[in-house]
């Protein structure tokens, strides 16, 4: 995709910054609706393409899966604990593996898992495709007849999607297990109620919610670390803070898709 | 497809061993794991388990959500899948039960909804009979409706009127308190010098009249009971008397025991004779019998004569007839029998 070195010049600062600040987004939203189709489409899932896939998506999750499924685990069974014996000392105990099915399993687990694969994976693997678009390497392999995002960035952004799908499934599983331990010890006994109560949670709309929330929390964090900030596309290279401007921007990105889904979920 | 130039990322990187075939069993094995969280969630749906429907009509749905439990004994049984308003202006719950736990619904059981303080409203069914029928899929039934909050100011009215009694039961110059202090005189009086007597009897100079006034009564009445106990010494000795006359006329030598003995000894003779009598009474019988046996053989002897005086007659009248068919002419045809 050309990336315009400068933006139209206004007298007015800020008519500028808003220029500038929609210039930003809407490079954004160009770019993920480019992977988005690429994505969708048959083409990109040839033999050598789909190996590139496959691979990208393995170099890009197992680094860290275990890491974050043990962090995971541990901040989940500290807060087991803590809402069990809050629970317990105000006689709510019937409603705690509620609130733990919801608080962690569709609330805190996709978020962090989206926020550690885009610390650990997606900001720095995006540095290569922001300097070659910043360079106009795009546009030399395309007139050298390859395709740099389809070829390139479309198996990059499919492991960052996946690494936040994975993190999250197998985290919010293991967390299932230790609230299930937690509330009945090591025995069968509470199976039924355990998954009765799983089952009253994840109502359809609950689960329809929860999966568009990981989906798109796992685009915002594969497309957005790849694509330049404004400064960095008129200054022509990384320079500044473009880090946490790009940092914020997908803070940002994840905290609108919280919002919304919390708002689909509870209103 | 000419290769395309590959980014620097993880260019630094060490290669992976079989990167390919560890890459395709993680791809499987997150998608084997989504694919297992989705048949479990909508196994937890109760997707796979067949239902029935139960309608409860209630007054007032407020409260009531969809995905609601209903109870059994504490243990969730069935799931609230539906309200509506009827045509009647009633609210109706649809509640889905599995049909695994639909037994423990009967004709006869109940259903409540709860209202507490705190949380949503709970609804509960209640079977008292167990081995009556079962309840029938799509069953309408009444929903009876408790609400705690409502109970509260007719609660709060109670105590208010509890509060008042206490007041005035416990006000200076109310019956509770005069009776306490009255209780705590008369504990006084117990341990006072006079003790139970005192408290019994009053006041000091009336409870010495009644005293001497007792004694002397109860003096009397012994004085009149000595008498009492004489005389019935006096009859007892008559009594003894009387028995000793009495033995001598029943046990003596010329008691009414000799005699009877005597006329009992008399009696036994008498019955020894009645005895021989009935036996030559038998004789006599028995004799009688054989008498009316021959009679019997008589008869029957008789019977065999008077046939042969018949066959006798028979030939006699054929004889005559003969006669008078060999003399037609005799005048004479009387015959004469010997």
């Amino acid at each position: 995709m050309p990336i315009k070195p400068t933006l139209p010049l206004s007298t007015n600062p800020w008519l500028r910054t808003l220029l500038v600040w929609w210039g930003g987004w809407r490079q954004v939203i160009h770019f993920g609706a480019q992977i988005m189709v690429l994505s969708l489409s048959p083409s990109s899932y040839r033999r050598v393409q789909r190996h590139r896939i496959v691979q990208a998506m393995y170099q890009a999750t197992m680094p860290m899966l275990a890491s974050f499924t043990v962090i995971s685990a541990i901040v989940a069974l500290v807060v087991i604990r803590i809402v069990l014996a809050t629970a317990l000392s105000y006689g709510l105990t019937r409603y705690a593996l509620d609130v733990l099915v919801r608080t962690l399993v569709l609330e805190l687990i996709p978020l962090s898992a989206a926020l550690f694969a885009a610390l650990r994976y997606a900001m720095p693997a995006g540095e290569p495709v922001r300097m070659m678009r910043l360079r106009g390497q795009f546009e030399s392999l395309l007139s050298a007849g390859h395709d740099p995002t389809r070829d390139t960035v479309l198996p990059q952004a499919a492991a960052g999607m996946f690494a936040v799908i994975t993190l999250a499934a197998v985290s919010s599983a293991i967390t299932l297990v230790l609230a299930y331990l937690s509330v009945y010890g090591f025995s069968t006994w509470g199976l039924a109620a355990f998954t009765r109560t799983v089952g009253h949670v994840f109502n359809p709309v609950i689960v329809l919610i929860f999966g568009l929330k990981t989906l798109f929390l796992s685009l915002a964090v594969a497309i957005i670390p790849m694509v330049p900030t404004p400064p960095e596309s008129q200054l022509g290279g990384g320079q500044g803070n473009a880090d946490i401007t790009r940092l914020a921007r997908l803070l940002a990105v994840v905290l609108l898709i919280e919002m919304v889904s919390l708002v689909g979920n509870y209103y | 497809m000419p290769d395309s130039p590959r980014p620097a990322l993880n260019s630094d990187a060490q290669p992976v061993a079989h990167l390919d075939l560890k890459a395709r069993l993680l791809v499987w094995g997150v998608l084997l794991l989504l694919a297992l969280s989705a048949g479990y969630v909508l196994y937890a749906r109760g997707a796979f388990e067949r239902k029935q429907s139960l309608v409860l009509v209630a007054d007032n749905s407020e409260g009531v959500v969809v995905g609601m439990d209903l109870t059994f004994a504490g243990f969730p049984i069935g799931q609230v899948n539906r309200i509506e308003l009827s045509e009647q202006g009633n609210a109706r719950i649809v509640v889905d039960v599995p049909v695994k736990d639909a037994h423990w619904l009967r004709e006869s059981s109940v259903f409540t909804m709860e209202s507490g303080l705190v949380g949503a409203p709970r609804i509960r069914a209640f079977t008292g009979v167990l081995d009556g029928p079962l309840l029938p899929d799509g069953a309408v039934r009444k929903l009876l409706s408790g609400d705690a909050s409502a109970e509260i100011p007719r609660l709060i009215a109670s105590v208010r009127d509890l509060i008042a009694n206490l007041t005035s039961m416990t006000a200076g110059e109310s019956p509770l308190n005069n009776t306490l202090r009255n209780v705590q005189t008369t504990t006084e009086n117990l341990n006072g010098p006079r003790g139970a007597l005192g408290v019994v009897m009053g006041d000091d100079k009336d409870a010495r009249k009644k005293i001497a006034t007792t004694l002397d009564r109860t003096n009397s009445l012994l004085a009149r009971l000595d008498g009492l106990v004489l005389r019935a010494d006096g009859l007892a000795l008559k009594a003894d008397g009387l028995v000793g006359k009495a033995d001598a006329q029943v046990f003596g030598d010329a008691g009414v025991m000799k005699e009877t003995r005597a006329t009992v000894t008399q009696l036994n003779g008498l019955l020894g004779e009645a005895r021989g009598s009935l036996k030559k009474v038998d004789a006599l019988l028995d004799e009688a019998q054989g008498i009316a046996g021959n009679a019997r053989e008589a008869t029957t002897d008789l019977g065999s004569l008077r046939a042969e005086v018949e066959a006798s007659l028979r030939k006699v009248e054929h004889l005559i007839n003969e006669v008078n068919r060999k003399w037609p002419f005799a005048r004479d045809t009387e015959i004469k029998l010997p």
